[in-house]
């Protein structure tokens, strides 16, 4: 395995503020990275860094062998980059339909990857026609995630996935990953609060605590040191 | 009776392009959070474009597309090279830049062309048909329900039935989830502003031949209607800006027509301060109160 995604002392904040700092992350192609670490840790900043919505002061991204300063936010899903954010980002004043649309508008034809999300998540089929505002936490977290997936992406940034499901919601959609990852060989980089649920997948973990990240450990080690057990 | 049916039918020809001119302001409010008070001005110029060319060539049609396409340009150029560059962190900023264009437009337009009235033809006969005795409808009316009707069903068509209205709906909703889906949203922004100044142009080219003529300042009072008619609708709601041009229009055409025309201005403010007191959001907003 090579790394599809490597980070290498990458800083950033808002405004004067830092909030990264000398940020160090290997993702091999085909695994599931999990970065776990409490509320306000840099989690979310490091994923909208690595998406280009927050310009890092310092360090590299690399991905797929290229460097991916100076590209535009909108490039990113045509690189087969796909960011779910924090608070899963469905728009809710579209329909499912349309929010589902927009994730492929972007290629020219998603019609296949679309009617393939269609057959992954059940219920968002039946509401094809009913705005966002109008679906539940774990329907939410299906559309933004099946949104992500009509773009057919290589490396999938997830904020928080669980944030506000039910536990069992929360498994299924780990259980997904997984899924996606062994027959798709989709590589994912999963920012959670939820360790257990996380590892519970997770090929390696890193944890971070006010912008850095702690520790890279194979996840017996990882759990052992976060967790306790 | 009889004049009951023709102020009724007056008042919708009026509403009709208020509702128009509405539909432009909510389209840039929509995508830009801006209320564009500049879109008065911006549609004279426009129409002053376009009358020029006309009166050059002798084609009232052919000044009538140069103006639209005036419209086009100027929304365009506006978007960025004004409006993109106006600080957000306060909904005045976009105001007063507005406010700021309107005066320079108005002050340019008058060094060219004077501030004398001039004539704004119209391309039809505006002598109304009268059935039974009562005056109704003339062909420039009928012309102008056809404009303010094709225009509302295009910009319907392309905001639900295309992909870039579902981008430009997208963009204006959630830009940054939009930009990860990889939707130019800049580019929706100039196109929003692009087609709400052509939409404004068209209504100008409208209304002009029903006012005294054409004056840098001749759209300043079809802007307080229009602007009424886009809040009373919901400021976000197309669908309420074509309401509430209608509602506008037929106001203003009953009041002028049984108390006076001096009452008229008066009457929209109080249908203004009466919807805003009753439901701040306007009567398709969705929101309960908006800042600004």
């Amino acid at each position: 395995m090579s790394a599809l995604l490597e980070v290498e002392g990458l800083s950033a904040g808002y405004g004067g503020a830092a909030v990264l700092h000398e940020v160090d992350l290997k993702v091999e192609e085909g695994s599931i990275v999990a970065v776990l670490g409490a509320n306000g840790a840099g989690k979310t900043t490091l994923l909208r860094t690595l998406s280009g919505l927050v310009r890092p002061t310092a360090g590299r991204i690399v991905y797929d062998g290229q460097d991916l300063r100076g590209t535009r936010v909108e490039q990113m899903v045509r690189r087969g980059i796909a960011h779910v954010p924090e608070g899963r980002g469905v728009v809710t004043e579209l329909t499912v339909d349309e929010n589902l649309r927009l994730g492929g508008l972007w290629r020219r034809d998603a019609k296949g990857p679309l009617q393939e999300v269609y057959d992954l998540f059940e219920p968002l089929a039946r509401r094809k026609r009913q705005p966002g505002h109008q679906l539940s936490g774990g329907e939410r977290q299906m559309l933004a995630l099946g949104r992500a997936l009509v773009g057919r992406p290589r490396l999938l940034l997830l904020d928080e996935p669980s944030l506000g499901l039910a536990p069992k919601v929360t498994a299924q959609i780990m259980a997904l990953l997984r899924t996606l990852r062994d027959s798709t060989g989709l590589t994912v980089l999963l920012v959670e609060q939820n360790a257990r649920s996380a590892l519970s997948i997770a090929d390696a973990g890193v944890v971070m605590t006010l912008g850095r990240l702690a520790s890279i450990a194979a996840d017996a080690d990882l759990r052992h040191a976060y967790l306790g057990f | 009776m009889g004049r009951f049916v023709f102020l009724t039918f007056d008042g919708l020809t009026r509403g009709a392009v208020y509702a128009a001119f509405a539909l432009a302001l909510v389209l840039i409010w929509r995508a830009a959070r801006i209320v564009n008070f500049a879109q008065g001005a911006m549609a004279v110029a426009t129409a002053y474009a376009g009358y020029s060319v006309a009166t050059a060539t002798g084609s009232y049609w052919l000044g009538f597309a140069v103006a639209l396409v005036a419209g086009l340009v100027l929304g365009a150029l506006v978007e960025r090279v004004v409006m993109r560059f106006v600080d957000h962190s306060s909904p005045l900023n976009g105001v007063v830049v507005a406010l700021g264009l309107v005066l320079i437009i108005q002050a340019v337009l008058g060094m060219i062309y004077g501030n004398a009235y001039r004539p704004a033809a119209a391309p039809f006969s505006r002598e109304a048909f009268t059935v039974g005795g009562i005056a109704l409808l003339s062909r420039f009316d009928l012309f102008v329900f056809a404009s303010v009707a094709v225009v509302v069903a295009l910009l319907v068509l392309l905001f639900t039935r295309t992909d870039v209205g579902l981008r430009m709906r997208a963009a204006a909703f959630a830009p940054d989830v939009s930009r990860l889906l990889g939707v130019n949203v800049g580019g929706m922004l100039t196109l929003g502003w692009t087609l709400a100044a052509a939409v404004g142009s068209l209504a100008g080219m409208l209304v002009l031949p029903t006012e005294l003529g054409l004056n840098p300042n001749a759209m300043d009072i079809v802007f307080v209607s229009s602007f009424t008619a886009a809040v009373v609708g919901g400021l976000d709601s197309p669908v309420g800006a074509v309401v509430g041009g209608l509602i506008v229009g037929l106001l203003l055409s009953y009041v002028s027509g049984y108390l006076g025309a001096t009452v008229a201005p008066m009457a929209v403010l109080v249908l203004l301060v009466v919807v805003l007191l009753g439901r701040p959001g306007g009567l398709f907003g969705r929101t309960a109160a908006r800042a600004a």
